[in-house]
């Protein structure tokens, strides 16, 4: 019979337990919104995650999906008054949607070409934003978005509740992406990641497994911008710039490729280092670039991140096989 | 003006600013046929020529020289900040991507996405938040054809990034240097083992691509005259966008990219609106990407097992 009670398992849940008490602790409002703001981005990078991670698809263009989201809500709210809770459907399954849309030149491109592509589309749907202003408000974005309800709590501008909104979400993610993880799709984008030619041949159907991982993983970007819309009550182009793109990115490499707990921990790192900084004001992201530079130098493969080694010829020692990390294949 | 003297203007309009794509978009493309990594700080540097451009222009007035001179300083100025931009790009290079070369693949992104923020907010300290205005340098001439417009700074931007484009060609294909950097873009492990010095000619490809930046930007301040420390980033893109259209890695790839990403963007600003220029450019993109997967000059790479 398994140990009911672990290490590992009461690791699991004591963690759980701090962030469970922490807005019942710390009182200031200011540190609960930060960490609400932290909840979003630990969503999207669980949710890029699925597409960078598993699937080994370099994505450059996520804000564009996290936008998706948000627009889908914000719109179906304040033009059909679409409540809360059936609005988080919509923007999960519509993003779903829209990220395999986007998946389609995936099928047919790899590697840096197809990030590229990513990459372009999400400066489109930031541009088209900006300039439909029938629909989208412009560069203005939209306003007077409904803030959520719970059997009769009204969720207002405080962040308390959306900070244990996102709490059961990430925690519902987390079982379901591990479950994931093992499963057969799983098993097959891990396939995918390592070697295309190889998973192909062994029988998996890459196009299947790419369309998944972006409608996954839209699907979670979408969920973080239902959030996001309804949390700010209002929104604009402007919070969906290639820079939150990058940031995600940033955090998922950071925390380590492919694993939740990297996801999670890259997220909280990156989005709170500013908030630590803030003390240096001017100086605040120049030191921000330079944490990054000088993390990624020390763990270059993230902090949760599993280095693979093989024999091969090594430049830096010279005439010597020596054992290197592999670079992974994308 | 007939539709056709339009559509020359804005052939005329979207060359220049396609010759300054295309300079960016090579530092690109060298760096990522030799070290297969994308350089995202790279439109920073572009963006840090351009402010020390303007540095170099202060500081060359404090210098007792009139303004007839001016035709004689600008290749100093040009000279000064490719030299900068070059060491600049040789010290990204060896400290935040030296370290990384066997690490996994999106190890040197991050530190490339946290040299951009050092050099952006380095640049915004230095220099302030606000736009710089960037003198033209020469003084502006106007030649009219019919009604099409053609500037003398046009044609300097577009006849000195042909030179640099000719210059670096000429490298490529006929020094022993070159011919080592072709060799380690085609098989690094074998180029290795024939002796080449690997870390060497990556910092060479940085040296160059850097260098070509700082021309762009300097040229960018003189065409546009105002310069932001946000500028490298789009331009980045662009440029980026453009090398990937003609095929990363390939160098006459870069060239024909920049130029056509500049005109369709010219068209697209002229025809339709400026504010969709970016929209189409990007739209292009994808279509020649989706036909042509393998950008339009690149060679197909047939995947062995």
């Amino acid at each position: 019979m398994k140990k009911l009670l672990t290490f590992s398992r009461f690791k699991n849940l004591a963690i759980l337990l701090v962030f469970f008490i922490f807005p019942l602790i710390d009182r200031s409002p200011y540190h609960i919104d930060v960490m609400v703001s932290a909840g979003v981005f630990i969503i999207l990078a669980l949710g890029l995650n699925v597409i960078v991670g598993y699937a080994g698809i370099l994505n450059l263009g996520y804000a564009a999906l996290f936008a998706c989201g948000a627009y889908l809500y914000a719109i179906s709210n304040i033009h059909f008054h679409i409540p809360f809770w059936t609005g988080l459907f919509i923007s999960g399954f519509g993003t779903a949607l829209f990220g395999m849309l986007l998946a389609f030149p995936a099928l047919r491109l790899s590697g840096d070409y197809l990030a590229i592509v990513t990459l372009g589309a999400g400066e489109i749907v930031r541009i088209i934003l900006n300039n439909v202003d029938q629909v989208t408000g412009g560069p203005n974005g939209l306003l007077g978005i409904d803030h959520p309800t719970f059997f009769g709590l009204r969720f207002g501008v405080k962040s308390g509740p959306y900070y244990y909104l996102i709490f059961v979400m990430v925690i519902l993610l987390v079982f379901f992406l591990k479950r994931l993880e093992s499963s057969r799709l799983g098993r097959a984008w891990t396939a995918m990641r390592e070697d295309e030619l190889a998973a192909s041949s062994m029988g998996v159907n890459l196009m299947w497994a790419k369309l998944t991982a972006f409608g996954i993983g839209g699907f979670i970007a979408g969920i973080a911008g239902c959030v996001f819309a309804s949390k700010q009550g209002s929104i604009s182009p402007d919070s969906f710039d290639f820079v939150v793109s990058v940031m995600v990115l940033a955090m998922v490499v950071l925390g380590g490729l492919g694993t939740i707990r990297g996801a999670i921990t890259g997220a909280l790192i990156l989005s709170l280092l500013p908030e630590f900084l803030r003390g240096f004001e001017m100086y605040r992201m120049l030191f921000f670039g330079l944490a990054m530079i000088l993390m990624m130098l020390f763990r270059p493969q993230g902090i949760f991140g599993e280095v693979r080694y093989k024999t091969r010829f090594s430049s830096g020692k010279k005439g010597r096989f020596s054992l290197t990390p592999e670079a992974r294949k994308q | 003006m007939t539709p056709l003297d339009v559509f020359l203007q804005q052939i005329v309009n979207g060359l220049t600013i396609g010759m300054i794509y295309a300079l960016i978009a090579l530092g690109y493309t060298i760096v990522y046929g030799i070290a297969q990594l994308i350089n995202f700080a790279h439109g920073e540097i572009f963006m840090v020529g351009a402010y020390f451009g303007l540095l170099a222009y202060t500081l060359i007035q404090l210098l007792p020289v009139g303004s007839v001179g001016f035709l004689f300083i600008l290749p100093l100025i040009f000279l000064f900040v490719m030299t900068l931009t070059a060491l600049l790009g040789v010290i990204v290079e060896r400290f935040a991507y030296r370290p990384l070369r066997e690490a996994p693949r999106l190890a040197p992104l991050i530190t490339a996405i946290g040299v951009s923020f050092l050099l952006q907010n380095a640049v915004m300290i230095l220099f302030g938040p606000a736009d710089k205005r960037f003198p033209s340098l020469i003084e502006i001439h106007k030649l009219s054809f019919h009604h099409v417009t053609i500037t003398n700074l046009q044609i300097m931007i577009t006849g000195f990034s042909l030179i640099l484009m000719l210059v670096l060609h000429t490298f490529i294909k006929y020094t022993r240097m070159g011919k080592a950097m072709r060799a380690l873009a085609d098989d690094r492990e074998a180029a290795c083992l024939m002796g080449i010095n690997v870390n060497q000619i990556i910092s060479i490809a940085f040296l160059i691509g850097s260098a070509l930046a700082g021309a762009g930007g300097i040229m960018f301040g003189m065409y546009y005259n105002t310069i932001n420390f946000h500028d490298g980033y789009l331009a980045g893109l662009k440029a980026f966008s453009a090398a990937v259209l003609g095929g990363i890695g390939n160098i006459p790839g870069a060239m024909v990219g920049g130029v056509l990403l500049g005109i369709l963007e010219g068209m697209g600003a002229g025809y339709i609106s400026s504010e969709w220029k970016n929209v189409f450019a990007f739209f292009i993109l994808i279509l020649i990407l989706l036909f042509r997967p393998h950008g339009l000059l690149g060679s197909r790479v047939v995947k062995k097992v």
